[in-house]
C-alpha cells in the first residue's frame, strides 16, 4: 500500500510558472489528490485554471465546498476564501480573518491538512514573497508528514522557501522540476 | 493513541460542556473550522490543551462569550462579492418593487457590513421607505459592533472599491462621517435595519421574508445542519422569495433543491417557486 495519500502545495508571487512547471512533471499515472493554495486576485481565477490544464493532463479545477476529494485531481483553492479539509476528507471553506495577509492562507490549509492526512501527507513550499506556508509546513512534519521546500536560489520570490528553511528542517530541497519528478515516486 | 485523537476527544467533549451549559449548539459546526478556532483561542489566553478549556467554559459565563465570538465572528466586508449585489440590482430589485412593502433578511450578520451595504442599495433604489431590514446573529458582541456601526477606516479602501463595482447610484462616502480611525456609519441607514439575536440552529421562523442574505453562513455547518437551516429558511420565505448564498455556496448537495428557479447561479441567488410541482400548472 502507498504511504502517501494527498499532497498540499502553496505558492504565492511567481507562483504560476512554479506550478505550470511543476504539473508538467505530472504524468496520468500520479494517483495522489494535489491541493494547491496560491495567492491570487479574484479576476486572476478563470484564466489560471486554463493555464494549468494546459501543463498537465489530470484534471484542474478549483475546490469546493463539501466536494469529496478525489487521488489524480488538481485542486486550486478559490480566492478570498480559506481552504481547510475535513476528516471526511471532503473541502470546507471559511471567510475567517486573513492569516499572514493573505485569504486563501497556506498555513490554513496546511494545519488542517495534516490533522487528516498525518504522516500520509506531503506538503511543498513554493515560490513568494511573504512567509505564510511556515508554520503550516512545520506543523505537517510535527505529525510525520513529507516536507518539500524548493530551492530558495532558484524561486523567482525567495523569501517563502527561504521563511520556510527557518521554520523547518524539510526532507528535501530542490527545484521545481525535481519536485514534481519526486512527487512522481510518491 | 495520537495527540490528534486526544484532541479530537477533548472538543467533543468541550462542545457537548457548551450545549449543555449554554444551549449553542456547535456539534454540527463543520470541524475543521472549530478546531482552528478553539486553537487560536488557546494561544489568546495562554492555555496548554482543549481540555483546560472545559472548566473555565462551565465556571466562567464571561469566558463562554470570549468562546462565542471566536465562534461566530465571520469577516465579511461591505459590498463584498460587487457583481453579486450589482445582480441583485438587475435581477432581485425590480421584482421587489412590485410588493407595497418588503422584508429583507440578512441571516448570520456578525458585525453588520453586509446589513449596511443591503440598506445602501435599497436606499438607492427608491426601496428604503417600503422595506424593513431585519439582521440576525448569535453572538451579541457582534451584534453591538452592528449596532454602533463603527468599521476600521482602514477598510474603507476596499469597500469603496467594491461599492464602485456594484452599479451604484452614488457616491460610497455618502454613507459614513470618518472620525480618527475609523467610519461612523449613517444614523438614517442605522434606523434602517433591526439588528436582533437569533440563532438559526435552534430558532424558528420570526416573519415572512421577501428576501434573505445568508452567505459565507452555513460554509461553517455540517451537510444535517445546513439542510436544517435551509429548511428553515425555505420556510421564512414568500413565495417568490429570493435566497441568496455565498458564491462559493450551493443548493446542489443539499435537499432544498427542486423548489427553487436559480435566478444567477453564479451569484447563487435562488427564488422560491410561485407553484411547487404538483400543484397545479407548472410554468
Amino acid at each position: 500500500m502507498k504511504k502517501y495519500r494527498a499532497v498540499v502545495a502553496g505558492c504565492s508571487a511567481g507562483g504560476m510558472q512554479a506550478v505550470a512547471t511543476l504539473l508538467a512533471q505530472l504524468g496520468t499515472s500520479f494517483r495522489l489528490p494535489l491541493i494547491i493554495v496560491q495567492h491570487l486576485h479574484r479576476e486572476q481565477g478563470e484564466y489560471l485554471f486554463r493555464f494549468y490544464s494546459s501543463s498537465t493532463h489530470l484534471k484542474v479545477q478549483e475546490a469546493s465546498e463539501r466536494e469529496k476529494i478525489l487521488p489524480g485531481n488538481v485542486y486550486v483553492a478559490p480566492p478570498d476564501y480559506h481552504l481547510l479539509i475535513e476528516h471526511d476528507e471532503t473541502f470546507s471553506l471559511s471567510v475567517e480573518e486573513k492569516v499572514n495577509f493573505c485569504r486563501p492562507s497556506i498555513d490554513v490549509l496546511f494545519e488542517s491538512a495534516a490533522d487528516v492526512y498525518g504522516t500520509a501527507l506531503a506538503g511543498v513550499v513554493l515560490t513568494g514573497a511573504n512567509s505564510d506556508g511556515a508554520l503550516g509546513l512545520k506543523r505537517i512534519k510535527d505529525c510525520g508528514g513529507l516536507t518539500l521546500v524548493q530551492r530558495p536560489e532558484t524561486a523567482q520570490f525567495p523569501e517563502m522557501p527561504r521563511s520556510a528553511l527557518l521554520c523547518v528542517h524539510a526532507d528535501q530541497v530542490l527545484t521545481t522540476e525535481e519536485i514534481g519528478r519526486f512527487l512522481m515516486t510518491l | 493513541m495520537t495527540s490528534g485523537e486526544l484532541e479530537a476527544i477533548e472538543i467533543d467533549l468541550l462542545l457537548e460542556a457548551v450545549f449543555r451549559r449554554y444551549g449553542y449548539d456547535f456539534r454540527s459546526y463543520a470541524r475543521a473550522s472549530v478546531v482552528r478556532r478553539l486553537r487560536l483561542l488557546l494561544e489568546q489566553s495562554g492555555i496548554a490543551s482543549v481540555g483546560e478549556l472545559i472548566p473555565k467554559l462551565l465556571h466562567e459565563p464571561a469566558f463562554f462569550q470570549e468562546l462565542l465570538f471566536a465562534f461566530s465572528i465571520t469577516v465579511s466586508g461591505m459590498f463584498r462579492d460587487p457583481e453579486f449585489f450589482r445582480s441583485l440590482r438587475e435581477n432581485v430589485v425590480p421584482l421587489l418593487k412590485t410588493y407595497p412593502f418588503i422584508r429583507v433578511w440578512v441571516a448570520g450578520c456578525a458585525c453588520g457590513e453586509e446589513a449596511y451595504s443591503l440598506a445602501i442599495l435599497l436606499k438607492e433604489e427608491g426601496l428604503a421607505a417600503h422595506s424593513t431590514i431585519y439582521a440576525t446573529d448569535i453572538n451579541d458582541q457582534a451584534l453591538a459592533v452592528a449596532k454602533e456601526g463603527i468599521y476600521p477606516l482602514r477598510q474603507v479602501r476596499e469597500y469603496t472599491e467594491n461599492y464602485q463595482k456594484s452599479g451604484p447610484h452614488d457616491s460610497f462616502s455618502r454613507y459614513y462621517h470618518a472620525s480618527h480611525d475609523h467610519i461612523v456609519m449613517n444614523r438614517e441607514l442605522k434606523k434602517s435595519i433591526t439588528f436582533a439575536n437569533h440563532n438559526l440552529v435552534s430558532d424558528h421562523v420570526f416573519a415572512e421574508m421577501h428576501l434573505i442574505l445568508c452567505r459565507n453562513v452555513m460554509i461553517y455547518f455540517d451537510r444535517e445542519l445546513k439542510d436544517r437551516v435551509l429548511r428553515l429558511l425555505d420556510s421564512s420565505l414568500i413565495r417568490g422569495g429570493f435566497l441568496c448564498l455565498g458564491t462559493k455556496e450551493s443548493l446542489r448537495f443539499s435537499c432544498g433543491d427542486g423548489r427553487h428557479d436559480e435566478i444567477d447561479s453564479k451569484n447563487r441567488i435562488y427564488r422560491k417557486r410561485v407553484l411547487e410541482a404538483g400543484e397545479g400548472r407548472t410554468r
